[in-house]
């Protein structure tokens, strides 16, 4: 694993990189427009890019949570209504799909010397996106419960249930648990991760036909739905935004959360002193005895527009470069796992980095990844309502992604 | 009026319908028929932060050939329509083959997305539009016998829930119902159940939904009423109270035939309003328990992968059953105009 070997190197590469110069701040021609996610790692990207802005050079940028359903609307367009799209190994895929990004070997290597290479994503050979955080889903704990019941850290699902019915029977909290359910995108996340979880694969190898109603797919059904027991009945409204206030008003004892989440919790704000000395990332859950942690692995990075001229794909990627930089990283280091040298781990980054280590598989880059994904959130809620078995919901899976996979073109 | 005079005042108008809604509603059903190029793949391999893979990519350069070739995609004739997502004929003959009882045939078709869709869709016109239309006549004649010095403040009130937009007046509710909201919490005090979640509970997210389409759509059917009150000729309710009709039977033989051409209108907007129904699902976060035609679409089109066939299939038949929905009611309207001028 790059990044763990990285983390434990920071300290050291820290001397070296720090102050390299960037020759090429600020740009004084071109036009560098951002389109983003939106959430705090990035606007620290963003603006230490438009920090590299000078005068005879345009900037804009647009931090939107509904950036991927505009993407590729905005990056067809000829010239693209951005000239830089920060995209996460899912985002990525449909740009690639129509061939809306350029590689960036030239760029690379007249400006890129500092970046490290693992944050080189290459797609058969060449470069086309420059990553820069990671991040996963993991477990975090409250220890003052746990020690209450006397429950160690839970490492794998199995014990989180273990934990859950310990607390619950000493009548601490009725439901301690959640996790990201909501009946969309993240519900699908969840899915796609247990499975992984259970060692499942996805597809035939080789081929875009689906295979999940297995024995891992009925496991990870079950395992959610056993999950579901103990976390609150309106489980299919929960998304980040809802499970975070829960778990600073005291009101969950064990949660499976974003990384990036972690920060927000460990701060001072929204929350009291006790709740937050007390909150505890930890790594990602193993289930089923299986050694992968049940988890994916999440890159954001930055790519270049195709339908731009030269000249402004060179003024972005400079601007980025600057984005991601050693200032960038120590100024921000708690708000996201950097993937940078300068990066210094802190309490938010350890389940990440654990997820990491333990062997967590990065989350599929295929073209029609994103039709099962849908797939699984449309239909898992059936059975975990208890409306449907197990083995239903499989082969409704299957039947809803194979219609949409023929649709677009990957299955005859 | 002369045909010459009825063609100069109608046509900007009739230019603009045919610009506005029939032509895209043409490009929709073109759009239908069409699929995805296939996508040419090839293995190739990926290298992230994490690992190197080897898996199928699509072939942009060769995708795009096909593409520039037929820019609309595959013709599929009626194939979107017809397949799983929609009106699933293979599968609904599998599942009628299948089942042993009538009941097990309906329970495998429910499961099927498209019919689902429509079964909370139909339910959802036919409560919500009558209570719309029984509530907007009750307030309205309530606030007609109000002093005048109340009648402004009462009436500014009453279209509260119509001036806040569905999806902001959805979210605020949304939280109020949720178990520390001032709603959830209250219900679960009056009904002594502390577990009483109404998001949790599928039979209570379609009431929540349904409530919340009434005390939306309410206002609209009030301030249409409240105006034709206004213009109830004053005599006929007078001779009624004379012949000494009773204030129920004045409403009942005076008032409402007299306002039945509002109440067809109001009718005919309220079906098609309630049959597209998605904001108040999208806000209440209500897609595991109840989901609309319109929401359909609206997930086919939002999110990274967007499919277009299938959205426009939908839209197809979406419209197919709004026609449907007011054919009896527009045939009752000719039947009347047609009556009248002779």
């Amino acid at each position: 694993m790059f990044i763990i070997t990285r983390l434990a190197v920071a300290s050291t590469a820290l001397g070296m990189t720090v102050g390299a110069a960037l020759a090429d701040c600020p740009v004084t021609s071109g036009s560098v427009r951002i389109l983003a996610n939106d959430f705090p790692a990035l606007h620290a990207v963003v603006d230490n890019a438009e920090a590299c802005i000078g005068e005879g050079a345009e900037f804009s940028k647009n931090h939107s949570t509904k950036h991927n359903e505009i993407q590729v609307a905005a990056l067809t367009a000829n010239p693209a209504e951005y000239t830089t799209k920060i995209v996460a190994n899912s985002s990525i895929v449909p740009l690639l799909n129509d061939g809306l990004i350029r590689p960036l070997d030239d760029l690379v290597a007249k400006h890129g010397q500092n970046l490290q290479p693992n944050q080189l994503i290459r797609i058969d050979g060449k470069i086309m996106a420059i990553a820069f955080m990671a991040n996963a889903q993991h477990l975090i704990v409250r220890q003052d419960i746990l020690d209450q019941v006397g429950k160690e850290t839970p490492t794998s699902y199995e014990e989180v249930l273990d934990a859950a019915e310990a607390i619950r029977a000493a009548g601490i909290m009725e439901y301690p648990f959640a996790m990201l359910t909501k009946s969309d995108w993240n519900l699908g996340e969840e899915v796609v991760n247990m499975y992984l979880g259970h060692g499942g694969e996805f597809f035939k190898p080789g081929t875009a036909e689906v295979s999940i109603n297995n024995e891992q797919g009925v496991a990870t059904l079950n395992m959610l739905k056993s999950l579901m027991e103990y976390s609150n009945p309106d489980f299919l409204t929960y998304n980040t935004g809802a499970v975070t206030p829960l778990w600073e008003s005291g009101e969950l004892a064990m949660a499976v959360l974003w990384g990036s989440s972690v920060g927000g919790l460990i701060d001072d704000e929204g929350s009291t002193p006790e709740i937050v000395a007390a909150t505890k990332p930890t790594g990602a859950m193993t289930v089923a005895g299986g050694a992968t942690p049940a988890s994916s692995l999440w890159w954001d990075g930055f790519t270049i527009a195709s339908n731009i001229s030269d000249e402004d794909a060179e003024a972005t990627f400079i601007a980025m470069v600057n984005g991601i930089s050693d200032d960038m990283v120590m100024a921000n280091n708690d708000k996201a796992v950097w993937l940078m040298d300068s990066y210094k781990p802190g309490l938010a980054a350890e389940g990440v980095a654990a997820a990491a280590s333990a062997g967590a598989d990065p989350y599929p880059m295929l073209p029609y990844m994103g039709l099962l994904h849908s797939a699984f959130f449309q239909e898992v809620p059936d059975f975990l309502q208890g409306n449907e078995s197990a083995e239903q919901t499989l082969a409704d899976i299957e039947a809803a992604y194979t219609a949409a996979a023929k649709e677009q073109g990957f299955l005859k | 009026m002369p045909h010459g005079t009825f063609a100069r005042f109608i046509w900007p108008s009739f230019l603009a319908m045919i610009l506005f809604i029939a032509l895209p509603i043409v490009s929709v059903a073109m759009q239908s028929f069409f699929v995805e190029h296939e996508q040419v793949m090839r293995e190739v391999e990926n290298c992230g932060p994490f690992t190197c893979t080897t898996v199928l990519q699509v072939d942009v350069e060769a995708t795009e050939a096909l593409k520039a070739d037929a820019p609309l995609g595959r013709y599929n004739g009626l194939g979107t329509y017809t397949n799983r997502g929609h009106l699933a004929f293979d599968e609904v003959s599998e599942i009628w083959a299948a089942s042993e009882s009538f009941g097990g045939f309906i329970a495998g078709v429910y499961n099927l997305p498209f019919y689902k869709a429509l079964f909370f869709t139909l339910a959802y016109t036919f409560v919500v539009t009558p209570l719309v239309i029984v509530l907007g006549l009750l307030i309205a004649l309530g606030v007609n016998r109000l002093p005048k010095v109340t009648k402004g403040p009462t009436i500014f009130a009453s279209l509260l829930p119509m001036i806040v937009t569905p999806l902001i007046g959805g979210l605020i509710l949304f939280w109020m119902v949720d178990a520390d909201g001032i709603i959830g919490a209250t219900l679960q005090i009056i009904f002594d159940d502390p577990d009483l979640s109404l998001k949790a509970s599928a039979p209570l997210t379609w009431i929540m939904l349904m409530v919340y389409g009434v005390w939306h759509s309410t206002p609209f059917a009030f301030v249409v009423f409240y105006a034709g009150l206004q213009t109830v000729p004053t005599d006929t309710l007078e001779a009624a109270k004379i012949d000494g009709a009773s204030r129920f039977q004045q409403v009942r033989y005076v008032i409402v035939p007299y306002m039945m051409p509002l109440l067809v209108f109001i009718t005919l907007m309220q079906l098609m309003d309630n049959f597209r129904v998605l904001e108040p699902i999208v806000s209440f976060s209500a897609e595991a328990k109840a989901r609309s035609l319109s929401w359909i679409i609206y997930n086919d089109l939002s999110g990274q992968d967007k499919l277009f066939g299938s959205a426009a299939a939908t839209s197809m038949l979406t419209i197919f059953g709004v026609a449907i929905l007011l054919t009896p009611v527009l045939i009752k309207t000719w039947r009347d105009f047609n009556r009248r001028a002779v």
